[in-house]
């Protein structure tokens, strides 16, 4: 069923503004150069814009390797700091299966099974205490 | 009677556009010998950490992908060759969480947890090569195996 | 009748049993009809049994060529490897144990033996022998040929049985909106834990399942291998936005996890049921707070 392969993503990747989220749709076979791009641009919106949360699709990857693994582990720090919180929506069970094989569970990665399960999740989220407010709770 | 055409194949890596080329050869050649979409997904996350580590730490090298057959069963074997400066404490560099290059220390660990047999051959100063292979139909080595 | 010359230079044994296989062969071929084996594979006519018998004594005859009668992988048996698999499996399916159809292929022994006596009755009674034994020990490889193309059969067989039967006792059960539970039952391998893994989160994609849980009060054991498996597929589902409830842990398996040292950290819930409720309660309170956030 893979034999007609998308072509290589290359430069920027979109991000989507949708209210007080950030979409970011991966698709296909990433660069390793496009992933610290859009790691770069996410923190670069974010500041600007000063969302409360990204979300990002990779139901389109067919793989995660432990260099991805890292970015979006970073892009979830980064956002942390910057008050934001990242979703990861829509991963495979082949690419979930690999992961956890690898050894990377990605403990500080908040995931959802789709997009519209993501945008809920951020919804429902109390925002991320700025800091200096007074510390919520979140599990 | 089984056509290894597309699946025998020597690929350059002297950059990151490379790892996405033995990534998608990685998987055709996977899908065309019928691995399973999960075993194809992480021998080709398997190739991408080799691959990797042949062009940050090798400097460049080569994938060179072969197809196996062993007592009736078909595999796929994938070898990365660098000219680099080796690797000088192979236990070290096999432990996960061990990283000389940022990383989060899973590729090389990781990839073997991934793939049936493994087998890696370097020196200090005369570059590394990692073979590594995978069976069509063949469970997942359990981790204490590894 | 045979013209077998007496004085002179006696042929090697393996050599004799070749001159001996060529020149009977239309004999043994009838005598082997006869037998058992043949008689009941080859129903359809008897010329059918004699020409299926013929293959087998010319293969024989190219394996005593090759003075390979020892060697089960002599290139002479390749020839007939399939057609005494498609009889041992026959037979199989008659209802014959394994040792059954291999004294059926002993009997074929008897026959030719007697034949070859009666051709070297001029013979040296230590030629006779010799060629005795290489006949014996080539008709023994025969028979291993045949159980070893049966065996391998039977061995594909039942590794097909077993992968059937192990994705049949992998349900994935949707228990509520959103819940899925897979009860697992029996020991948990490598090769069936990556089916369960597999299975469960595809039901977890298509159900859209918040909620899965992992039933064990059918699995007799957990080891730490067990409980690997178990914490592979709890960080797998949890990757994809699922969470994953462990129940059915039995008192004699909780004090085996304690002893063991093993950290399951994950939910776990004394029966389905309560694990159940757990994840009714958990999508229950969404509900209701996604309810009251529209209002």
């Amino acid at each position: 069923m893979n034999d007609a392969h998308p072509r290589p993503v290359t430069g920027h990747v979109p991000v989507l503004r949708l209210g007080d989220v950030l979409l970011v749709t991966l698709q296909g076979d990433l660069h390793d150069s496009t992933a610290q791009q859009l790691q770069q641009d996410l923190s670069e919106t974010i500041s600007r814009t000063g969302v409360r949360g990204v979300l990002i699709d990779i139901s389109g990857v067919e793989i995660v390797d432990s260099f991805l693994g890292r970015v979006l582990a970073e892009i979830a720090a980064q956002s942390k700091l910057l008050a934001a919180r990242t979703v990861v929506a829509g991963m495979r069970p082949a690419v979930a299966i690999t992961l956890v094989e690898l050894g990377l569970t990605l403990p500080g990665l908040s995931t959802a099974l789709s997009t519209e399960a993501g945008m809920e999740l951020l919804a429902r989220q109390a925002p991320v205490p700025r800091p200096g407010s007074p510390r919520q709770e979140s599990p | 009677m089984h056509t290894a055409a597309g699946v025998e194949a020597c690929l350059p890596i002297r950059s990151d556009m490379d790892l996405v080329w033995v990534r998608q050869h990685v998987r055709q050649a996977a899908a065309r010998l019928g691995f399973g979409l999960v075993d194809q997904t992480k021998l080709v996350t398997a190739a991408s950490e080799l691959a990797r580590n042949t062009l940050v730490h090798g400097g460049g090298g080569q994938m060179e992908a072969t197809q196996v057959g062993r007592a009736g069963a078909q595999g796929l074997r994938l070898a990365f060759t660098d000219e680099g400066p080796g690797i000088a404490d192979l236990d070290l560099a096999l432990s996960d969480g061990y990283t000389s290059g940022g990383g989060l220390g899973m590729g090389l660990s990781g990839a073997r947890r991934l793939v049936h047999d493994f087998d890696i051959d370097t020196a200090p100063g005369s570059g590394t090569t990692v073979r590594v292979t995978c069976w069509v139909g063949r469970p997942p080595r359990p981790r204490e195996e590894v | 009748m045979p013209e077998h010359e007496a004085d002179g230079q006696l042929a090697t044994p393996t050599d004799e049993v070749r001159d001996f296989l060529h020149r009977r062969r239309e004999q043994i071929a009838q005598r082997w009809a006869d037998e058992p084996l043949f008689r009941t594979v080859f129903t359809v006519s008897r010329d059918e049994a004699v020409e299926a018998g013929k293959v087998i004594v010319d293969a024989l005859a190219q394996v005593a060529d090759s003075g390979q009668v020892e060697d089960p992988d002599a290139a002479g048996f390749s020839a007939v490897r399939e057609q005494l698999g498609r009889m041992g499996a026959a037979r199989s399916r008659a209802g014959l144990s394994n040792t059954q159809i291999s004294s059926e292929l002993a009997a074929l022994r008897p026959p030719v033996e007697n034949l070859l006596a009666a051709d070297l009755e001029q013979a040296p009674p230590e030629h006779l022998r010799a060629c005795s034994t290489a006949l014996t020990v080539l008709m023994g490889t025969l028979r291993l040929v045949a159980m070893q193309t049966a065996l391998s059969e039977w061995q594909a067989l039942s590794d097909r049985q077993r992968m059937q039967l192990m994705e049949v006792a992998t349900p994935v059960i949707r228990l509520w909106d959103g819940i899925v539970a897979v009860p697992l039952i029996g020991t948990l391998d490598s090769a069936r834990s990556q089916i369960v893994m597999e299975t469960l989160l595809n039901a977890v994609v298509e159900q859209h399942a918040r909620f899965a849980i992992l039933d064990i009060t059918g699995v007799p054991t957990v080891d730490s291998l067990v409980a690997q498996h178990l914490m592979k597929t709890v960080a797998a589902a949890r990757l994809m936005g699922a969470e994953c409830i462990v129940s059915g842990i039995r008192p004699a398996i909780a004090q085996t996890i304690v002893h063991l040292g093993l950290d399951l950290d994950v939910i776990t819930r004394a029966s389905l049921a309560d694990a159940l409720g757990y994840a009714l309660h958990q999508l229950g309170a969404d509900i209701v707070n996604s309810g009251a956030g529209q209002r």
